[in-house]
């Protein structure tokens, strides 16, 4: 294919060719609605406060495919799935779920035949600002492909859902994976997600998840970003909690792809609920990993508690901007939130920003970042008992890090995630 | 000779800290080095386990027959050279037990050994847990993390014992010890003793070298070694104190 249209032009003439599409009204209300939030600004730019630190559009000029070819995909092969990991697996590959999963008390379903049902018509896409995110916006419009998974009431998930994202970059391609969970009333499950890219090309990822957590349910959300370079994704993670439930992400992205902007909104719309949102992002060479994220305080007796570790290599950088809303109904809120870094290179860049916003008097709100270097004492000590400079180096990092990754749940998985952090330290070393 | 010390000199932010050591040790040996504080006993265990920021002005240093100041730390503590700290850093996240493998596993492969199998390093621990009475709830916590001080001291003994060095300096490992965590530390060192290994000692008290009997003491005063004498100079020292050391060299030095 050969094409000289931009993006933007490729993906406003693809809307329209689709608009004939059998979707039912409300779905195709709402994708006109997003189609006109996303076209009225286009691709964010950095002259908006919220990209200013981050500019997509050198990564837009690829000749993008929107439809990634099937060709490479033949092998069934699990590789960059985890090790040890005993999970209910679901693969998509170039987004689709080709074979049926089935997991007692919760349904995996394409997402598409699902939205005939009009009961997904308050879920999807119901909180997330679509005129401020345009690439959300964008998502909306235009995805295709994606599932849902849902818990029915008092579900007890027995193990892990992994959903692994399988995509074929032979060429550039452009893909808008979409998933939906939702954990119902005093329900329980834990969702892995993970990226694994057959070919060299570029692959852009625009995502978008949203997670339901109802009255008493629990919602454990992993999405690892173990990608390789040709990779840049932005991802928009839409939670919304009612009473009484737990959420907790973890976002843990790795070297690898240049380009990661992750945006968590979590709106607190139930009383006396508990989240936790846990981050780790270890930066590698030209990679620029930038997470927004956004608690929202709706309720009083909420706990809100994030926990963001950076440790920033080579010539990288990172953005961290961290809201949290405590909005005036919100009393008896305990909101706190943390952003450590470290740099270990002279080349790399961190720009961190909590922001709080507290219009409820009677709560308990703190936040903090730090950046700081390798604690020259720690690695004497560890060198002064004969450990080389590469091997005190990670122990320190995983030490760093030890806070953030001792929270993951799930022991395969955090296994996983020590060896990966230890094996990307020693390839982007300076 | 194990150790072999010739005129060293080291100063730290441009001040001159060591003013020319010399020192011998061989291997079975047991020296004690005490002197007034500030006087430099630490700064000599730091600059021949090659911290950074002293910066060796003179002088050179043989262990075991290599030059000891070409070494970078990791390759010194490989060859067999330990100290165990006077004030021992904390490290949150790192567990003990981690970094103990760690280093076992980095100074065998540095003598192209393979890694240390599970099952002997766990014989390997227990043993000399046993052995310098080191608590094992202790082994699994972050390193010296929340350690007490006394804590803290019988961890570097353990680690000690674990690593087997040559030659190991004991900087003021006595002090926060009480009197019987001081005979249990004491009692390992002893039995690590062998005619192959040498000790460093330093101390301010007599005490200690009641339990680890010295073969030599060294007194140290301003960045030289200014008497050296056998164990009853230890005694001599808690008698009088220093003063009786300092006159001669001051007048000498004129
Ligand atoms: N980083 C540094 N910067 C400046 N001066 C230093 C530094 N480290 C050590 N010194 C100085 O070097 C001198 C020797 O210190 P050192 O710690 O070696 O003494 P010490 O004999 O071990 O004393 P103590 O018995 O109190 O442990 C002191 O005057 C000390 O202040
Ligand atoms: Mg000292």
């Amino acid at each position: 294919m050969i094409t000289t249209t931009s993006l933007y032009d490729q993906l406003t003439s693809l809307y329209k060719e689709k608009r004939n599409d059998t979707e039912s009204a409300w779905l195709s209300n709402l994708r006109e609605d997003a189609f006109k939030a996303f076209t009225r600004n286009g691709f964010p730019t950095t002259k908006q406060e919220d990209w200013r630190f981050t500019n997509i559009a050198p990564f837009l000029k690829e000749d993008f495919l929107l439809h990634p070819g099937e060709a490479s995909l033949h092998s069934s092969k699990k590789a960059g799935s985890i090790p040890q990991f005993d999970a209910h697996e679901i693969v998509l590959k170039n987004g689709m779920l080709n074979e049926d999963v089935t997991i007692p008390g919760i349904s995996i379903s394409p997402l598409r035949t699902a939205l005939k049902d009009e009961r997904f018509k308050s879920y999807l896409s119901k909180h997330i600002p679509l005129n401020a995110q345009p690439m959300a916006a964008l998502n909306t419009a235009m995805f295709e492909h994606g599932i849902v998974i849902e818990a029915d009431k008092n579900i007890i998930a027995d193990k892990p859902i992994h959903v692994t994202y399988i995509y074929n970059a032979a060429e550039p391609v452009f893909v808008q994976p979409r998933l939906l969970i939702i954990a119902n009333k005093s329900s329980k499950l834990q969702v892995v997600e993970s990226l694994l890219i057959m070919g060299e090309s570029p692959i852009f990822i625009n995502s978008v998840t949203e997670c339901y957590v109802a009255e008493n349910a629990q919602a454990d959300h992993y999405v690892l970003q173990v990608t390789p370079p040709n990779v840049r994704w932005v991802n928009f993670n839409q939670t919304i909690q009612s009473a009484d439930s737990l959420y907790n992400n973890y976002t843990y992205t790795l070297p690898g792809g240049l380009l990661f902007r992750n945006n968590i909104h979590l709106d607190l719309n139930g009383t006396n609920t508990e989240s936790h949102l846990y981050g780790l992002y270890l930066t590698g060479p030209g990679q620029l990993t930038d997470n927004h994220t956004c608690v929202n305080h709706l309720n009083p007796n909420c706990f809100s508690n994030e926990l963001y570790k950076g440790v920033l290599m080579r010539d990288s950088r990172a953005v961290f901007n961290g809201k949290i809303f405590v909005q005036q109904d919100a009393q008896k809120t305990n909101a706190f939130q943390q952003n450590n870094n470290m740099l270990l290179s002279n080349n790399a860049i961190i720009d961190s920003k909590p922001q709080l916003e507290i219009f409820a008097d009677d709560v308990k709100c703190s936040h903090g970042s730090t950046v700081g270097n390798f604690n020259d004492e720690a690695l004497f000590y560890l060198k002064a008992r004969g450990i080389g400079d590469v091997a005190a180096r990670n122990l320190l990092v995983n030490a760093f890090a030890f806070d953030v990754t001792n929270k993951i749940q799930v022991p395969a998985v955090q296994e996983y995630v020590e060896k990966i952090i230890t094996q990307k330290m020693a390839e982007a070393y300076d | 000779m194990l150790l072999d010390i010739k005129n060293l000199q080291a100063s730290v932010e441009n001040k001159q800290i060591l003013k020319g050591i010399n020192l011998q040790v061989n291997p079975g040996e047991v020296h004690a080095i005490m002197g007034p504080n500030g006087s430099g006993k630490s700064s000599l265990a730091s600059v021949l386990t090659g911290r950074q920021n002293y910066e060796v002005t003179g002088g050179e240093v043989s262990f075991d027959g290599r030059d000891l100041l070409d070494m970078s730390p990791e390759d010194r503590a490989r060859e067999g050279l330990f100290l165990a700290f006077q004030y021992p850093i904390e490290i949150p996240g790192v567990s003990n037990i981690n970094f103990l493998r760690t280093a076992l596993n980095e100074i065998r492969a540095y003598h192209n050994e393979p890694p240390i199998e599970a099952k002997e390093f766990l014989k390997l621990t227990r043993e000399k847990q046993k052995l310098v009475e080191f608590d094992a709830k202790l082994t699994n916590r972050s390193l010296n993390e929340g350690f007490s001080g006394g804590e803290k001291k019988r961890n570097e003994i353990f680690q000690l014992a674990m690593l087997n060095p040559k030659l190991s300096i004991l900087d003021e490992t006595d002090s926060g010890l009480d009197i019987d965590a001081l005979r249990i530390v004491s009692n390992g060192v002893n039995k690590l003793r062998s005619d192959k290994n040498a000790f460093i000692v330093i101390t301010h008290y007599q005490r200690l070298l009641e339990y680890i009997v010295p073969d030599f003491v060294h007194v140290l005063y301003d960045g030289k070694i200014v008497k050296s004498g056998t164990k009853e100079l230890a005694l001599e020292l808690e008698e009088k104190g220093y003063d009786w050391i300092k006159e001669p060299v001051t007048t000498a030095s004129v």
